[in-house]
């Protein structure tokens, strides 16, 4: 029977009623009173030198308070980034200057200029447009290899050059890397795109500054997925706020996938522009702003190559990849084509011998940074395309070749410097193969071919890194940051416990699956449990939520500080029971002394507590109220297989999503409904990126897909049902609950199966097409086929 | 200025608007109803839908003096009078058919219009429907089986994922 409520049980989630009745408090719902707006001129041009920027017109405009330009911003911090890559020769990465508002250049479309603050939203808007920019355009650095080569164009003038950095990994492996390759049997080489993407949470970012001159107290409302990243960043580095006078409050945020982790200009405007005008300042952002403002995601340009020996092993990987930076350094960007990505060049296989080479350039575009996934989507999609292609190559079964080159026994330390400290390859790939009825593919290609359509059927394995850790080996990595998490439970005297808790909700569903943490640990009902979050001055220390790292990371520390509280409750129940303390049991909120009827409730030994009358106030402070932070061992490695079958129309191109399988391996689940949900997401953009969307720029650096009628977000009649299963479980080595982290398996795990049912479909109809750079549009599969 | 008044979830209300005044900055701005949510500028994500006379309407696609004198729903008037949710929110609830919640308001207000002209929808046409509602969230696997049960629709057999 399934559980009803506590660890593993389908508790249905209780934010669900406030969000279902239009009582949720996103940050655009808040309103100050005596706020004003602001409205950010931003470049329409890509690269430019700025002459002047006159503002003398519209500063005269109705209901403009002030107008902001780059000098005002000059003496003041830029936008620091958080991660410091060092390169292949031992030299840090190129840094350059991110300011809030341009300064002498534009390197962007879409990059602020000036900061109108009017009385009114309109107002400002109005008033933006009398602006008189003076500029000399300068041509756009587009192309990542023509970016790095000799003589081009600077997109920083006081940097070398264009490379950020040039990172070789394992630098120590490449002779023998390619020595492996000089002895391979087969080579399987592919050159591929991976393209670049929008996040595109359905709440556009929003921003409101407000400052108290009689507490000297400034507080930021955001949509963060971390405000105490935020308050950091901002406070040390931008503005020089020290922490005690600066709260950031990110409320009910909606929906972020890793663009909302990232500190941004508009974040540090409103804050300074609150203080400087002593009024509250509000930024709602429009689509077509969020799509020139918000990072973006992937883009990569990469060669793989694959060696075998003649039994099909897998004897030695090469990849060579250029990665975008776009025209700064976003707060985690150089990690995420490096830590996040080199990493896990080892998939499920037990590949010996790895070389990864990143080269990271600057371009006349919008910085990239993590999106779902964060660099294992990029790893996997490769490998899992350079695994396929050379299945086919080979004339082998693609499922057989990947389960002879399994990692099977764990723990399992890759050429590429991680551990993996559990999994079961062969168990997923056996589920997925139940749950997606391969067998009986080959009924419905028949089906399908008898209807006119050519019928594909893909499949890929994929592992990934949750849980970013331990921080002294990030910190040797070069984070700029500590990735532990903290969380404070606070029992109250009559029982009823408060989590504060350094992880962000944005749609991850905690306020119902911590407490069922909680409630399984002491025996409570899950009602009498509530999580606060999104506060820094209502919660703990804690770095927020992305990397799926909520409850690997913050509910491990939750379970610390639980595990705390009920020691000293023990203590407590020990002295009302007259016993010893190590002969107290808790079991379903009864404190017991073992092997006796004799017993205490929760209630009363929380009460005694808060009313010490009868307490051993010599031995135990009153009150019950324990924090933990907690910094895990080593990033945890979900894991699994997946299936897609797609009908691909040869007359038009189209491809049709048919059946959709996910086998996935997370270790524990604390809430199998949410955890399905999370896949179910996570597969709708890994097919987003594999069919339908693209952050498309022209040569002069235009964004030509900068709103929903032109870029391709997925749609319900995109989508199939998906078959997802979470029911191979090998629990996590190194954290207390077991639990790998769910959140962005799915956008890391799908897109190559996609990809590679498509090669198959058209394969399988004789087409002579080994590889097509997602997405894989009607036009582009349709240009394929034709040769 | 123009004076606008309409009823919205059965009360009467009204205010002074600019001509350029969309019906959703009326609600959310001069009424403070925030239930109703913009996500795009270009009438494509859904989030702002309420029920105008009845119809499903986005919001951001109709000025609010366009809506003088009309029956304005939104989503804070969705629930039963004694509170509790209404068959389509409490579907959404039981079937997870929502996450970060901010699409949701949007989804609920158009799934109530598609239930309403077809009572008992296939899973075909609640994807047809639904075109002009995203979301980034669910995939749209848990919000299609919602309504499906909302409409007394056996989703057992539904991948349960």
């Amino acid at each position: 029977m399934p559980k009803d409520s506590g660890i593993g049980a389908s508790s249905k989630r209780r934010e669900d009623i406030r969000f279902l009745t239009g009582a949720g408090n996103y940050t655009d719902d808040i309103n100050i009173h005596g706020q004003a707006y602001v409205h950010f001129l931003r470049a329409d041009v890509a690269h430019a030198t700025i002459n002047s920027v006159d503002t003398s017109a519209a500063s005269q405009m109705p209901g403009v308070l002030h107008i902001f330009t780059g000098s005002d911003f000059e003496p003041i911090g830029g936008l620091p980034c958080g991660w410091q890559v060092t390169d292949k020769h031992g030299e840090p990465m190129q840094e350059p200057k991110h300011p809030v508002l341009a300064h002498g250049k534009i390197r962007h479309v879409g990059e602020p200029i000036a900061a109108v603050v009017a009385e009114t939203y309109a107002q400002a808007r109005d008033a933006a447009e009398e602006i008189e920019l003076s500029l000399t355009d300068l041509p756009a650095v587009m192309d990542m290899k023509k970016a790095v080569a000799e003589g081009a164009t600077k997109v920083h003038d006081d940097l070398t050059s264009n490379l950020c950095y040039d990172w070789g990994f394992v630098e120590e492996n490449k002779a023998a890397t390619d020595a492996a390759f000089e002895k391979a049997a087969h080579v399987t080489t592919l050159e591929l795109v991976n393209n670049r993407l929008v996040a595109n949470p359905m709440e556009p970012r929003v921003a409101v500054g407000d400052y108290s001159a009689a507490d000297d107290m400034h507080t930021l409302y955001t949509t963060s997925q971390n405000p105490h990243v935020i308050r950091l960043l901002m406070g040390a580095f931008v503005l020089g706020i020290p922490e005690h006078r600066l709260r950031v409050v990110a409320p009910d945020v909606g929906g972020g996938f890793g663009t909302k982790i990232f500190h941004y200009a508009e974040e540090a405007f409103c804050t300074f522009a609150a203080k400087q005008l002593r009024r509250p300042v509000k930024w709602t952002s429009s689509r077509s702003e969020a799509f020139l403002s918000d990072a973006h995601g992937r883009d990569h340009v990469t060669k793989i190559e694959l060696a075998l020996d003649a039994e099909n092993n897998f004897t030695a990987l090469r990849t060579e990849t250029f990665a975008n930076m776009g025209a700064y350094l976003s707060t985690f960007a150089p990690s995420v084509p490096t830590w996040l990505h080199g990493t896990l060049m080892a998939g499920n296989y037990k590949t010996p011998l790895i070389y990864v080479n990143v080269k990271a350039v600057f371009t006349n575009t919008i910085p990239v940074d993590a999106y779902r996934g964060a660099g294992r989507p990029e790893a996997t999609f490769q490998l899992e395309r350079v695994v396929d292609k050379a299945a086919r190559e080979l004339g082998v079964d693609p499922i057989a070749l990947r389960r002879q080159n399994f990692v099977t026994e764990f723990p399992y330390a890759t050429p590429v410097a991680v551990e993996y400290d559990t999994g079961d390859y062969e168990a997923t790939m056996a589920k997925l193969e139940e749950i997606a009825d391969i067998g009986g593919f080959a009924a419905r290609r028949a089906e399908s071919e008898k209807n006119g359509k050519m019928r594909g059927l893909g499949v890929n394995c994929y592992i990934e890194a949750c849980g970013i850790a331990p921080s002294n080996l990030v910190g040797q990595l070069g984070a700029r940051a500590g990735l532990y998490d903290a969380a404070t439970v606070r029992v109250n005297a009559t029982g009823s416990i408060s989590v504060m808790v350094g992880a962000h909700s944005h749609g991850q569903g905690h306020e119902t699956s911590f407490p069922q943490v909680i409630s399984e640990m002491i025996g409570i009902p899950e009602d009498q449990i509530d999580i606060v979050h999104g506060d820094t001055s209502k919660i703990p220390f804690g770095m927020g939520t992305y990397g799926s790292r909520s409850l690997a990371v913050c509910g491990s520390a939750m379970v610390r500080a639980a595990e705390k509280v009920i020691n000293k409750a023990k203590k407590i129940a020990a002295h009302l029971l007259e016993a010893s303390d190590a002969d107290i049991e808790l079991k379903d909120g009864q404190f017991t002394v073992a092997g006796t009827d004799k017993s205490v409730a929760w209630g009363d030994v929380t009460l005694a507590a808060y009313v010490p009358h009868n307490y051993p106030l010599e031995d135990i402070e009153p009150g019950l109220e324990e924090t933990a932070f907690y910094d895990p061992a080593n990033f945890t490695y979900p894991a699994g297989a997946y299936a897609c079958e797609v009908e691909v129309d040869p007359d038009t191109g189209k491809v049709t999503i048919e059946r959709f399988s996910a086998a996935d391996d997370f270790g524990n689940v604390i809430n199998p409904m949410i955890v399905s949900g999370q896949v179910h997401g996570g597969i709708a953009q890994g097919i987003g990126q594999a069919l339908l969307e693209n952050c498309a720029y022209d040569e002069n650096g235009q964004l030509i897909s900068a709103s929903y009628m032109d870029y391709a977000m997925p749609r319900a009649d995109d989508l199939p049902f998906y078959e997802v299963d979470h029911s191979c479980q090998t629990p996590c080595t190194h954290n207390p609950l077991g639990v790998k982290g769910c959140g962005e398996a799915g956008a890391i795990g799908s897109p190559p199966s996609v990809v590679n049912a498509v090669i198959d479909a058209l394969q399988s109809a004789g087409k002579d097409v080994t590889h097509i750079d997602m997405p894989l549009t009607p036009a582009r599969v349709w240009d394929a086929m034709q040769g | 200025m123009t004076s606008v008044s309409m009823t919205v979830n059965g009360k009467s209300v009204s205010g002074e608007v600019e001509g350029r005044t969309l019906l959703v900055d009326f609600l959310r701005n001069d009424l403070r109803m925030t239930g109703t949510h913009v996500g795009c500028d270009t009438s494509q994500c859904g989030a702002c839908v309420v029920h105008v006379d009845g119809e499903a309407v986005k919001a951001c696609t109709m000025f609010a003096v366009e809506a003088d004198g009309a029956a304005v729903a939104t989503i804070e008037g969705q629930a039963n009078a004694d509170g509790s949710l209404s068959v389509v929110q409490q579907a959404f609830q039981d079937h997870h058919g929502l996450q970060c919640g901010f699409c949701t308001p949007g989804m609920v207000m158009s799934a109530a219009a598609l239930l309403k002209e077809n009572p008992k929808p296939t899973e075909g046409e609640i994807r047809e429907y639904l075109e002009g509602n995203i979301c980034r969230c669910t995939g749209y696997h848990n919000i299609v089986k919602a309504i499906m049960a909302a409409s007394g629709q056996d989703v057992a057999a539904i991948a349960a994922g």
